[in-house]
């Protein structure tokens, strides 16, 4: 071998150093998800699993350091608040879902969606009223997914409230909804649900950042 | 194309006659290729004859497929040909003979060529005017109309999920796409962000959703069944997932279908703006 | 091995230290300028914000910085180059000679330098390396769509993926022929010592260079969720990464319109006597052509790109309904400039193949003034076919009629090639070395990628493969057939020119089958796909289309594996082994085989006097009925 190749070699052999850690950051990078919760066993009498989520206006550094202004949803797992939008739900049962809402209302783009659909009874409970759809423009977040036909209007706390939630998490005594609904899960599969509310602050249409990133405002509902 | 250098000039002793035997090698194959692409492949092309437009669709595919088989065959064989016959001899450094051109070949080439190219365009713009956009999205005024009476649907699509307007039954929307059979459709094809595309691929439909666009197309459905609904045109995150299921249905069955639908969404109903050929939602900018 | 011994026997001028030759206008420099400048843009994009820019926009995004940071990183960079050099001394009233840093040595490769040699090297390293990125992400994609969910790449990273890949190809590849093989033979192929204006064509390379690495540099600010057409208004919506696409786009628009410039006076104004237009090396002419496609187009781009940025950055509404502007208006602009761009990608593709063929058939270019006018028709043509793009949008839809017939036009210039391709393989002598299979696998790629055009020009039958994977292989097979082919005949063809070296041959000849085979068992299956009801850029697809799907991506990792053949080629034969070639392997008649390996740095001793084009091969025959014996037609 002739000096100028073991030269060249031992450059091309850095070249591909390097390109080996690029090529895997990349990976890393583009296979990145939000880690999946499985949701809870709900106690026996009612069956299936519970799903307890929270809805906040700002998710905060802690959660969040590269955007801490985002808009985001956050579930309960292990008796903590975790930033994640992936969740794990069996197959051919019930999932309740318990949202506490501390976001203020946007209002929705097609005020359609302001009807609850595809949920136990096509109704929600908010604060303990059942009813079948909510005004538009109090709309301040949606759950939906919308191939298992789910769309669940979520109305925004008060604007005039004098508990606004700071920092996420919020805890039950800042202004908030509770909103409650079950759907039926069917067969196995992975489903995107997102909000349909143009909640993305600052965004064309309020449809940008959060609303078009997985982890904050759209994930997927695992069923297996 | 032209089968032939007819002028096949000076042969080398003893060669064949390259240009004859080419010409029919591509004669044969084109006429026996031809119709066996159209009769077995015709059939089977996109996107299937569920309505008018969509078989008007097939039609044009087959004859398009027609016409590019004879000149896929002529360079294919000519490629192969020339490859076997047309050789440098292992080591050898033969020279070709010095043509570098003949009138007569390509003028009958331009000609012919440019024959093919213009009764495509001609048949294309017959057909596309004949079958009233051929299912493609018009704009808000579309060139031609179908004459008769005609269902109004708007089609409403918003990052990520279509929905459907029927102003004609009290302006009810509905999250599935259900058509009656036989009834000529008039689409509104309208975006509430983004540019996306409605894309009923059995329907042969395809109408680009721009925002504050009235883009329309006519479809004809001529068979009960149910369809494919997908977004064509990049539109976000959930592109990938932005589809749905709609059916044709017996006109009796869409009148039970719509008056439940009526009921059902009686609340949401109450709550939309007055129908309108296109909607500007707040927020129009940034906002959120 | 030893490395003292490397140290010893290191054959650059050792009489400075290290350390003294790493200041100075060189790479380091340029890259520690270019931080510098990045870090400068950044804080004073900060500093504007919340002021009269503020646009509601989270501050964690923020457009105005990333831009300025991009601008001054890339000021900073050709700075560091040195290309402040020439102007500021000429600006001081002090001397500056005409050429830099044509030294000996392998220094040379890493700056700016102003031989045409060492920019078209420079290209053909520096493209490859995107090359190789932008189809890394292309088997990304392909194992994403394994599955007919999302699965392995998230969505949004998807769409990223594919809107890098797309970005990377259309514009890095731009330049793919004409930066290392347009810079490096059209002036010795004319007889020119150098190109009209060296500098420029040097910032091109550079300012590529900048431009691939803001666009890969896109994954830091979130990716991009537009693929390479960058709508609106999704563009507007996008996160920051979005700033990267059209600071990559903008560069690259530069780059184009200033190569175009420099080829088109470098062709005009530098050919040697006896070079008349009729003599011109077909090459060259494709050169011409795509030149006036890149001159006239690219502004187009770059303007579009800032008023997007405007729209970015400091809430103007050009493209957005709701403040006046038009989605619509972006399409046009967007495609005027987009439609040309792939007869930029496909001309030179065609200038190699007729410039090749003659080499390898023993016979004259069969009608060379049918080839050039198909190359200038196209050319031309390709101006009035943009809103085809655009049929089913509901744009002007009264003028479908008129684009359908401009579109079935283009076809006639595209179909003389073919005549010209196949006249000349009549009663050739042909030698199936490497370089004539990958022209001979144009011809049949082109050919797939024209028919299937025809399909979507034609408007009832686009109305179903338009926005389908119809339509991604139908341009595959044009720009991957055709351009990326056409590449590697370039190649394998100029190698032994630019290095005096060799490929192996049965390891090219390896790489040419499997990567023929599998390109067309990759792109064939897309058309099914396409009419079968697959929309592009989706992760997520029918589920009766997941079988054809997975022949399609285990065939992509071959293609892909194909490209590692060629790249252990080439390190093998080019580096290790050495393979020396011999001064005019091909017997080729062409000017550029006549000067010495390596080509001297002012190409020619004397200027040369051509008295004929460069394809004075065959016999002459007895001229025949319907025949002429000089340039025909």
């Amino acid at each position: 071998m002739s000096l100028f190749a073991k030269k060249l070699l031992s450059v091309a052999a850095t070249v591909t150093a390097l390109g080996v850690l690029i090529g895997l950051y990349v990976a890393d990078w583009a296979t990145s998800y939000p880690k999946e919760i499985t949701a809870t066993s709900a106690p026996a009498n009612s069956g299936g699993v519970n799903l307890t989520l929270e809805a906040v206006a700002a998710v905060g550094a802690k959660y969040s350091p590269q955007h801490p202004e985002w808009v985001s949803y956050l579930v309960r797992t292990g008796g903590r608040w975790v930033r994640s939008t992936d969740y794990i739900v069996p197959a051919n049962s019930v999932v309740h879902v318990t949202i506490y809402q501390y976001d203020t209302p946007t209002g929705l783009r097609n005020p359609f969606l302001s009807q609850v659909q595809g949920t136990v009874g096509s109704t929600e409970v908010i604060d303990g009223k059942t009813v079948n759809s909510i005004p538009p423009e109090e709309a301040s977040h949606t759950f939906a997914v919308p191939e298992l036909g789910v769309f669940v209007p979520l109305p925004g706390a008060s604007e005039e409230g004098k508990h606004p939630c700071e920092e996420a998490p919020c805890e039950l005594n800042s202004d908030h909804r509770t909103i409650s609904f079950s759907f039926r899960t069917g067969k196995k599969g992975r489903y995107r649900w997102q909000c349909f509310v143009p909640c993305g602050a600052g965004w064309y249409f309020g449809n940008g950042g959060p609303m078009q990133t997985l982890g904050y405002m759209d994930g997927f509902i695992n069923v297996v | 194309m032209s089968s032939n250098p007819a002028t096949s000039p000076a042969e080398l002793a003893g060669e064949p006659n390259h240009a004859r035997r080419f010409g029919l090698t591509w004669l044969i194959a084109t006429v026996i290729a031809t119709p066996l692409v159209i009769v077995l492949l015709g059939p089977i092309l996109p996107p299937g004859k569920a309505t008018e437009q969509a078989a008007g669709q097939v039609t044009d595919n087959t004859v398009l497929l027609g016409m590019a088989t004879p000149v896929l065959l002529l360079v294919v064989i000519y490629l192969v040909y020339a490859s076997i016959f047309f050789r440098q001899p292992k080591g050898g450094v033969l020279e070709g003979p010095a043509v570098r051109g003949d009138a007569r070949i390509q003028t009958t080439w331009i000609v012919v060529t440019s024959l093919l190219v213009l009764s495509l365009a001609g048949y294309g713009t017959v057909r596309l005017l004949a079958d009233n956009g051929a299912g493609s999205g018009s704009g808000p005024t579309p060139l031609t109309v179908p004459a008769g009476p005609k269902l109004p649907v708007q089609v409403i699509a918003q990052q990520w999920a279509f929905t459907y307007r029927y102003p004609t039954y009290g302006g009810v929307e509905t999250p599935h796409l259900v058509l009656p059979v036989g009834k000529m459709i008039e689409l509104h094809v309208t975006s509430l962000d983004v540019i996306h595309s409605f894309w009923a691929y059995q329907l042969g439909v395809k109408a680009d959703a721009n925002p504050q666009i009235d883009n329309i197309a006519f479809v004809k459905p001529t068979k009960v069944q149910s369809f494919e609904v997908r977004c064509a045109e990049l539109c976000g995150l959930w592109h990938g997932e932005m589809f749905d299921h709609g059916r044709v249905v017996t006109e009796a069955e869409f009148e039970t279908w719509i008056h439940e639908q009526q009921t059902r969404f009686a609340a949401a109903t109450k709550s939309l703006p007055p129908y309108s050929t296109t909607y500007q939602p707040e927020p129009t900018r940034r906002g959120g | 091995m030893s490395t003292t011994a490397a140290a010893v026997s290191t054959p650059a001028p050792a009489s400075r230290p290290l350390w003294r030759r790493l200041i100075g206008f060189n790479l380091l420099t340029a890259v520690l300028l270019g931080i510098g400048g990045y870090y400068l843009g950044w804080f004073i994009g900060h500093q504007i914000k919340g002021s009269s820019f503020h646009n509601q926009v989270p501050s964690s995004e923020n457009d105005v910085a990333l831009l300025l940071a991009y601008f001054f990183g890339v000021i900073g960079f050709l700075i560091g180059l040195g290309f402040a050099n020439y102007p500021v001394s000429r600006m001081l009233g002090r001397p500056a000679s005409l050429r830099e840093k044509e030294q000996e040595g392998w220094g040379r490769y890493f700056g700016l330098c102003t031989d045409h040699k060492v920019v078209g090297i420079q290209y053909l390293i520096g493209i490859g390396v995107f090359f190789f990125i932008g189809g890394l992400n292309a088997m990304l994609i392909r194992a994403e769509l394994l599955h007919n969910t999302p699965t392995f790449v998230g969505p949004g990273q998807y769409i990223s993926l594919v809107g890098m890949h797309g970005t990377m190809m259309m514009g890095m590849m731009t330049s793919g022929i004409l930066g290392p093989f347009a810079n490096y033979f059209v002036p010795i192929m004319i007889g020119a010592r150098r190109m009209a204006f060296p500098r420029i064509e040097a910032l091109t390379f550079w300012l590529l260079m900048a431009a691939g690495f803001i666009l890969t540099s896109t994954i830091f600010f979130g990716g991009f969720p537009t693929g390479w057409t960058g709508y609106e208004p999704l563009n507007d919506q996008a996160v920051m990464g979005m700033d990267s696409y059209i600071c990559f786009f903008a560069l690259v628009g530069i780059s184009m319109c200033l190569l175009g410039l420099n080829m088109m006076a470098t062709i005009i104004t530098m050919r040697a006597p006896g070079l008349t237009w009729s003599r011109l090396p077909i090459f060259v002419w494709s050169v011409f052509a795509t030149s006036v496609l890149m001159v006239l187009a690219a502004p187009m781009l770059v303007a579009t790109l800032l008023m997007a940025a405007l729209d970015r950055t400091i809430n103007t509404s050009f493209f957005i309904t709701g403040g006046g502007g038009s989605s619509y208006l972006f399409e046009n602009l967007f495609w005027f400039f987009g439609h040309p761009e792939v007869y930029i990608l496909a001309l030179p593709g065609f200038g190699i193949v007729l410039e090749l063929l003659p080499v390898f058939t023993r016979k004259p270019l069969w009608g060379y003034r049918l080839a050039v006018s198909g190359m200038l028709g196209v050319s031309l043509m390709s101006f009035f076919v943009w809103q085809h793009h655009l049929f089913v949008s509901g744009i002007n839809a009264d003028l479908r009629p008129f684009y359908m017939l401009s579109t079935e036009i283009i076809s006639i210039p595209t179909g003389f090639i073919f005549m010209c391709v196949m006249g000349t393989l009549w009663k050739a002598r042909t030698s199936f070395t490497v370089p004539m299979l990958f022209c001979l696998g144009w011809t049949f790629n082109f050919l797939i990628g024209g028919l299937s055009g025809v399909f979507l020009s034609d408007t009832p039958s686009d109305t179903t493969t338009h926005g389908s994977f119809f339509v991604m292989a139908h341009f595959h097979y044009t720009i991957m057939g055709g351009l990326i082919f056409t590449f590697f005949a370039a190649i394998y063809y100029w190698i032994p020119k630019m290095t005096g070296l060799r490929f192996n041959e049965r390891l090219a000849k390896l790489h040419f089958w499997l990567m023929f085979v599998a390109f067309n068992s990759t792109f064939l299956p897309l058309f099914v796909l396409g009419m079968k009801g697959q929309p592009r850029r989706v992760s997520e697809y029918a589920p009766n289309l997941h079988g054809l799907n997975v022949w399609v991506s285990i065939s992509a990792f071959v293609l892909g594996f194909s490209m590692l053949i060629f790249l252990a080629n080439a390190v093998y034969s080019l580096i290790f082994v050495r393979l020396k070639a011999e001064q005019n392997p091909w017997r080729s008649k062409s000017i550029e085989w006549q000067v010495p390996t390596p080509v001297p740095v002012n190409n020619f001793e004397q200027i040369p006097v051509f008295d004929s084009d460069p394809y004075e091969y065959g016999v002459p025959l007895t001229v025949g009925p319907g025949q002429t014996a000089p340039a025909g037609a």
